[in-house]
């Protein structure tokens, strides 16, 4: 079965979307991400849909779900390289994809991901947090 | 010697959802033909979308023509959408952003009458739908 690859890298999973996506290959997607941030315990997921020539409602739905059901099992979602044409189009339709958190590029991306980790170290880390925070005190 | 004119006008079956990628391909191909903008052939790629998912959604299948249009001083693309589904009962209502009777986000009818330069729906309850749009250059 016709399936958009998912890559592990380091605490981040990757989907680079680069085809049409019909209407099953993009739900099989929406659960092949649940699952695999559920098996590594990956606390980003970064989508590339800079190759998407459009986005219309039902993808739309599809990353809002996406982001939705990554949030709920504490993995944040960033959609990176949406096409201008694709932005002013989806705001003309009607979907601004409210709780979908975008970056312009794939390195601006990781980077989101990467603050939220450092974020996320600190507060499983209190003590180490003060020391550094005033290491004269 | 007559050379034959390039073909404006190809009519595609809507029964599966694979035929809806086949359809946003065939109006990519004469929007591009048609001379359309970036922004254009997103836009009526995207409503095109919109139509041919509720062709199979409600209207249990269907199929879609796709031409390039020509008038005196423009050139544009075409697309009329025919299923022999229940019908729409209330337009009014079914053009309402957020209306929906299935799964979708309730903004197929209406955002696609708003991504196109042309709009004109016609449906007859328990016999079908036909919806036009176009787009000009």
């Amino acid at each position: 079965m016709e399936r958009i690859p998912i890559l592990k890298i380091g605490p981040a999973l990757l989907v680079t979307i680069q085809v049409d996506m019909h209407d099953e290959l993009a739900l099989t997607l929406e659960e092949d991400l649940t699952n695999r941030i559920v098996a590594t315990g990956a606390k980003g997921v970064l989508i590339d849909i800079s190759g998407l020539e459009i986005v219309d409602s039902f993808i739309g739905r599809m990353l809002a779900n996406i982001a939705s059901v990554s949030r709920m099992l504490d993995a944040e979602t960033v959609v990176v390289g949406m096409r201008p044409a694709v932005a002013i189009t989806l705001v003309e339709l009607g979907l601004s994809l409210p709780g979908v958190r975008t970056a312009l590029n794939a390195e601006r991306g990781m980077a989101l991901i990467a603050a939220r980790l450092a974020d996320l170290a600190q507060d499983d880390a209190p003590d180490a947090d003060d020391e550094d925070a005033a290491p004269g005190a | 010697m007559t050379r034959m004119p390039p073909p404006v006008l190809s009519t595609l079956p809507i029964r599966r959802s694979e035929d809806v990628v086949k359809v946003r391909q065939e109006v990519r191909a004469r929007a591009v033909q048609a001379g359309l903008g970036l922004v254009d052939q997103t836009k009526i790629i995207t409503a095109a979308s919109e139509l041919a998912r509720n062709a199979l959604e409600y209207g249990g299948g269907g199929e879609a023509a796709v031409e390039v249009i020509q008038e005196t001083t423009r050139r544009g693309v075409r697309i009329t959408f025919t299923d022999q589904g229940p019908g729409i009962p209330d337009i009014e209502q079914a053009l309402r952003d957020g209306f929906t009777s299935g799964k979708g986000m309730g903004l197929g009818l209406g955002g696609a009458k708003r991504l196109s330069s042309e709009f004109h729906l016609h449906s007859v309850p328990g016999q079908g739908t036909r919806v036009t749009i176009a787009r000009w250059k």
